[in-house]
C-alpha cells in the first residue's frame, strides 16, 4: 500500500547560501554566486540578491526560477505602489509586502528561502528572515540556503549581539561596527564553502548605508 | 451645437452621420485648462496650465508620469484623466514585466483608443471626456500622440489642447519647423511661451503652469516650481514680447539694459503678441 510518486517535480534546488546582518546604520546582505543542479554546478557567477526599493535588498537561495518570478512580482507591486504614494516603500512595508505575496502561493509556494535586509526609516539596519510560505521574523541577523546550519551558531556566538531566542525578543541589531561585520561576512562564507559542497566560487556582499549602497566580491574555493 | 433629438444616447446615429455624444466629450475637452506638448527628435516637452479653483484650494495635477518613459498631460474631466492613467501606468508595468522592456508608445496609444472606442459603442457607457497628449520615448524616438474622447488619435510635432489652446497652436504653428532640431532647453522655452499665449496677459508663473520632460538620457519628470521659476526669469517671459527669430537676435546681441526698454514700449501697445 505505498503511495504513487510523481514521476516529475515542479521544483528543483539550485542551492547556495545567504546572509544578512543589522548595524546599528548599516545593513549588510550577502550571497554566494554559485548555481548548482543535483552534484553539478550551472554556472559560478550568478547573483542571488535583488535590489527591491531604495533601502530593501533581498537575498533568496532554492529554486532559482522561483526567486527570479518572485523578485519581478515584488518590482511590478513597488512600481504601483510608487505612483500611487509618490515615493519608495520602507524596509518594513517591503517585508510585509513580501510576506503576502509568498502567502499568496500557500498551496503551490515559490523555492525560495528569503532573506530581506535594508535600513528602517530611523536609518538603523534592519533584517527580516522568512520561510517559503512567508511566515517572518525582523532579527538582527539571519542566514538561509544550503550553508546555513554552518553559518548560523557561528553568527550566534560572533555577533556579540542578544541571542534571538531569548524572551522578551530583545532588539538583536549588532554592536560591531560595519568594516567588523564585513569581515565577519567573509569569514562565514569561507567556512562554509570548505564543508558545504553547494555554496563556493565567490561572495557577493552589499553593505547599505546612509551614504548610499556598496558592493563587494570576494572570491571563494572553487571546488 | 443645439440640443437635438439624436443627441441622447451615444448609440445614436443623427442623419448626418454623426455622434453627437461623442462629439459633446470632446467639448467637454475644450473646455478643461490648456495642455500643451511639443517634441524634438530626442525630447519632448508636456506643459499644462494649472489653474486652483480659489486661493485655498491645491492645484489639479494635470501631468501624470506613466514609465520612465512615457508620461501624459490630460485636458477635460480630470477625474476620467486619473482613471486612464492609471490604465496606462498598469499596461505598461504589465508588457515590462512580460517582456522585461519598456512599452513602445506607439502601441500603448492604440490600446488608449480601442478603450476609448469601446465608450462610444455601448448603451450604458459614455465617453471619456478627457483628451490625453501622450509624450513618450521608444526605440523609435521621441512621440507625441493626442487621444480624443472619440478614439481617434494622431501623431503630432507640437499640439495644444483645452481652453484658448488655439493662441498656442498660432505660436506652434510659427516655430514648429525648427523643433526637430531644437536642444532640450530650447524645447522647454518654446513650451513656456506657447503657455503664456494661452494666458491672454496674465502673469505667467511656476505656480501657474507645470512643466514636464522626457528625453534621451532623461526618464519623465516633471519639473519643479523653483526650477520653472527660474527658467521663466531666465528667458525674461513674464510680461514681455514673445521673440522673433530676428529679433531674438537682436535681443541676444544687446545688453540687459535695452531689454526692459523694449519690453515697456510693447506692453504699452497692442497686446497681440503674435503680431510681428
Amino acid at each position: 500500500m505505498t503511495k504513487e510518486h510523481a514521476n516529475w517535480s515542479p521544483y528543483d534546488n539550485n542551492g547556495g547560501t545567504c546572509v544578512a546582518i543589522a548595524g546599528a546604520d548599516y545593513c549588510v546582505i550577502a550571497a554566494d554566486t554559485r548555481m548548482s543542479t543535483g552534484y553539478s554546478i550551472l554556472t559560478r557567477d550568478y547573483s542571488k540578491i535583488s535590489k527591491l526599493a531604495d533601502k530593501s535588498f533581498m537575498a533568496s537561495s532554492g529554486f532559482q526560477a522561483d526567486v527570479k518570478a518572485l523578485q519581478k512580482v515584488l518590482s511590478s507591486r513597488h512600481l504601483i505602489y510608487q505612483h500611487q504614494h509618490n515615493k519608495q516603500m520602507s524596509c518594513p512595508a517591503m517585508a510585509q509586502l513580501l510576506s503576502n505575496t509568498l502567502y499568496y502561493k500557500r498551496f503551490f509556494p515559490y523555492y525560495a528561502f528569503n532573506v530581506l535586509g535594508g535600513l528602517d526609516s530611523e536609518g538603523k539596519g534592519c533584517v527580516f528572515t522568512y520561510d517559503a510560505v512567508g511566515s517572518y521574523e525582523r532579527v538582527g541577523y539571519s542566514a538561509q540556503g544550503s550553508g546555513a546550519t554552518l553559518i548560523t551558531p557561528f553568527l550566534d556566538n560572533q555577533l556579540k549581539s542578544p541571542s534571538p531566542l531569548l524572551l522578551p525578543a530583545k532588539d538583536a541589531v549588532t554592536p560591531l561596527s560595519e568594516a567588523e561585520a564585513v569581515d565577519l561576512v567573509k569569514t562565514c562564507f569561507s567556512s562554509a564553502t570548505e564543508r558545504d559542497i553547494y555554496t563556493g566560487d565567490s561572495v557577493e556582499i552589499i553593505i547599505l548605508n546612509a551614504n548610499g549602497v556598496r558592493r563587494e566580491t570576494e572570491q571563494l574555493r572553487k571546488d | 451645437m443645439f440640443r437635438n433629438q439624436y443627441d441622447t444616447d451615444v448609440t445614436t446615429w443623427s442623419p448626418a452621420g454623426r455622434l453627437f455624444q461623442v462629439e459633446y466629450a470632446m467639448e467637454a475637452v475644450k473646455q478643461g485648462s490648456a495642455a500643451i506638448g511639443l517634441r524634438s527628435k530626442t525630447h519632448v516637452v508636456l506643459a499644462c496650465v494649472n489653474k486652483a479653483n480659489s486661493e485655498l484650494s491645491s492645484h489639479q495635477r494635470k501631468i501624470f508620469k506613466v514609465d520612465d518613459h512615457i508620461g501624459v498631460a490630460i485636458a477635460g474631466l480630470t477625474a476620467d484623466g486619473r482613471v486612464l492613467s492609471r490604465y496606462m501606468r498598469s499596461e505598461c508595468i504589465n508588457y515590462g514585466y512580460t517582456y522585461e522592456s519598456p512599452l513602445p508608445v506607439g502601441r500603448l496609444v492604440v490600446q488608449l483608443a480601442d478603450k476609448a472606442q469601446v465608450c462610444t459603442q455601448r448603451s450604458w457607457k459614455r465617453p471619456y471626456g478627457v483628451g490625453l497628449l501622450v509624450a513618450g520615448l521608444d526605440e523609435s524616438g521621441a512621440h507625441l500622440y493626442y487621444n480624443c474622447p472619440s478614439g481617434n488619435y494622431f501623431e503630432y510635432q507640437a499640439f495644444a489642447i483645452g481652453s484658448r489652446s488655439q493662441a498656442a497652436k498660432t505660436y506652434l504653428e510659427r516655430k514648429f519647423e525648427k523643433f526637430p532640431e531644437s536642444s532640450r532647453d530650447d524645447l522647454v522655452k518654446d513650451a513656456l511661451f506657447a503657455i503664456r499665449e494661452t494666458l491672454q496677459g496674465e502673469k505667467l508663473t511656476s505656480s501657474v503652469c507645470t512643466i514636464a520632460v522626457v528625453g534621451v538620457g532623461e526618464a519623465f519628470n516633471i519639473l519643479d516650481q523653483e526650477t520653472v521659476q527660474a527658467l521663466i526669469n531666465e528667458f525674461e517671459i513674464s510680461g514681455e514680447e514673445a521673440p522673433t527669430n530676428e529679433s531674438a537676435a537682436e535681443q541676444a546681441g544687446g545688453d540687459a539694459d535695452s531689454a526692459p526698454d523694449q519690453s515697456g514700449a510693447a506692453a504699452e501697445g497692442e497686446a497681440a503678441p503674435m503680431d510681428i
